[in-house]
């Protein structure tokens, strides 16, 4: 299974995207486990909420941060999250 | 005090709240102290809120609500919209016993994220039998009901010599049930387990025909449920990293209030594990002798002093090093580095010899008569 860049993406509904202010980083929890998670990949994880696609995430975050060429980082880190269940397709 | 190291303190992460030692079934293997029947009281409600709340604060972040049975509590509830409020991922490692599914959509609106249940065995009769209740039927109802309810579920099925030729039908039975994960847990044997060790514990063939059967399986259900293989450490030439390291991250609370670094560290001699009631989280985690013990490296004799390996496994299991060698401070019998690895090759031969006997010994069952025995 890999991203396809015209299907929207949301978060897993079995996993949870939180703020821990005591790490002062974002994490993904779910049953007895949790990934601790950088920066870029809390931004991209934010907007797989059932309304952007991939396309769009890339867009998106290049605006964002004002760059470019953040297309093959972007659906490599995609790919990994769809392969662990942190989000879906479709 | 043997190993103090303040400016290393790493906060707790995880937080195991037993809520009780009432339990309806009476598994063999049950991770609770054999003298359970000693420790009948029960935090009230106020002191588990408070003990949720400064464990947060801290940055706990993983609450398990375990036992015994959970369920017991009539407060439990409560409890579960307490730990939403403050942000914690909710656990709930029960039997299922008693589960109706009202309580399912109560917990789920309180804010509950996943659900462990306990199956014994893959049928009815092995089932009921090790629980020593009947449970098997609402066990799979209850299953379903999580289901349901859109929780993801864990279900967690510990495994030992009565069951382990299961696992064909056990691995069929969680793929059906449509757990997200299936938990096969090799029996840990300490307590209950450690008194009916040569009763439980397979034979090297078993357990590595058992492990081959689902390493495949894991693969024939890659995306769809995950199992984590509790490996069962006798058969390793390797220590666990028990408990990540002792006061890294684990902090378990028993019913009355007792602050222990893993759920077995009451066993250990002269710990004096401080109480809830007298201290704050912050204060039994920070500055208590029992958290600072086994703290670093400070406290290891050889061969572990001079390992490599040491700040990989931490020396193994302060527990099994305990009832092992009679020595808390020494490495964990299981590694193969050790002086004392015979005794865990006696121990194997032992339950090698009562499995190929035939006359085996009864189990005997977790519950307060026999617990006041000891």
């Amino acid at each position: 299974m890999t991203i396809n860049p015209e299907q929207t993406l949301q978060f897993s509904p079995l996993h949870r995207l939180q703020w821990e202010e005591a790490q002062q980083k974002y994490v993904i929890l779910y049953p007895e486990g949790m990934v601790e998670l950088n920066q870029s990949s809390a931004e991209i994880l934010k907007l797989c909420d059932g309304a952007h696609n991939s396309a769009q995430i890339v867009a998106e975050l290049e605006a964002k941060f004002e760059t470019s060429g953040l297309s093959n980082d972007i659906h490599n880190f995609l790919n990994i999250a769809l392969q662990n269940g942190w989000i879906k397709q479709g | 005090m043997a190993g103090s190291n303040k400016a290393n303190i790493t906060p707790p992460r995880w937080l195991l709240a037993e809520l009780s030692y009432k339990c309806p079934l009476q598994c063999p293997y049950c991770s609770n102290p054999l003298d359970y029947a000693k420790y009948p009281d029960e935090l009230n409600t106020e002191d588990w809120k408070r003990v949720l709340s400064q464990a947060r604060k801290m940055g706990a972040v993983q609450l398990g609500f375990s036992g015994g049975e959970p369920l017991t509590r009539q407060d439990l509830v409560e409890l579960v919209s307490h730990a939403r409020e403050l942000g914690y991922y909710s656990n709930l490692i029960t039997s299922g016993y008693g589960l109706t599914e009202q309580k399912i959509v109560d917990l789920k609106q309180a804010g509950l994220d996943h659900i462990q249940i306990s199956i014994q065995a893959s049928t009815q009769e092995l089932n009921d039998h090790i629980a020593g209740t009947q449970t098997y039927q609402q066990k799979q109802e209850v299953a379903r009901l999580i289901k349901k309810h859109g929780y993801p579920m864990v279900l967690c099925v510990v495994i030992h010599r009565a069951n382990i030729h299961q696992m064909p039908q056990i691995l069929e039975m969680a793929e059906n049930l449509g757990a997200d994960y299936l938990e096969l847990a090799n029996t840990q044997y300490y307590g209950w387990a450690h008194i009916n060790r040569d009763v439980l514990l397979p034979t090297r063939e078993q357990f590595e025909e058992a492990e081959k059967i689902a390493q495949a399986y894991k693969e024939k259900v890659a995306g769809k449920m995950k199992i984590y293989y509790v490996v069962p450490d006798y058969y390793e030439s390797r220590p666990k990293a028990c408990m990540n390291g002792w006061g890294t991250t684990f902090l378990t609370i028993a019913p009355d209030g007792t602050a222990l670094p893993c759920h077995s560290a009451r066993e250990l001699p002269g710990l004096d594990c401080p109480n809830v009631k007298d201290y704050s989280i912050e204060q039994i985690w920070n500055e208590s002798k029992t958290f600072n013990f086994f703290r670093g490296t400070e406290w290891m004799q050889e061969p572990c002093r001079s390992c490599d390996e040491k700040l990989k496994d931490f020396g193994g299991c302060r527990c099994q090093a305990y009832l092992f060698n009679g020595d808390m401070y020494s490495t964990d019998p299981v590694c193969s580095k050790s002086p004392e690895r015979h005794r865990i090759d006696e121990a194997i031969t032992s339950a090698r010899a009562t499995a190929m006997a035939g006359n085996e010994k009864p189990l005997v069952f977790r519950n307060s008569k026999n617990s006041r025995q000891f």
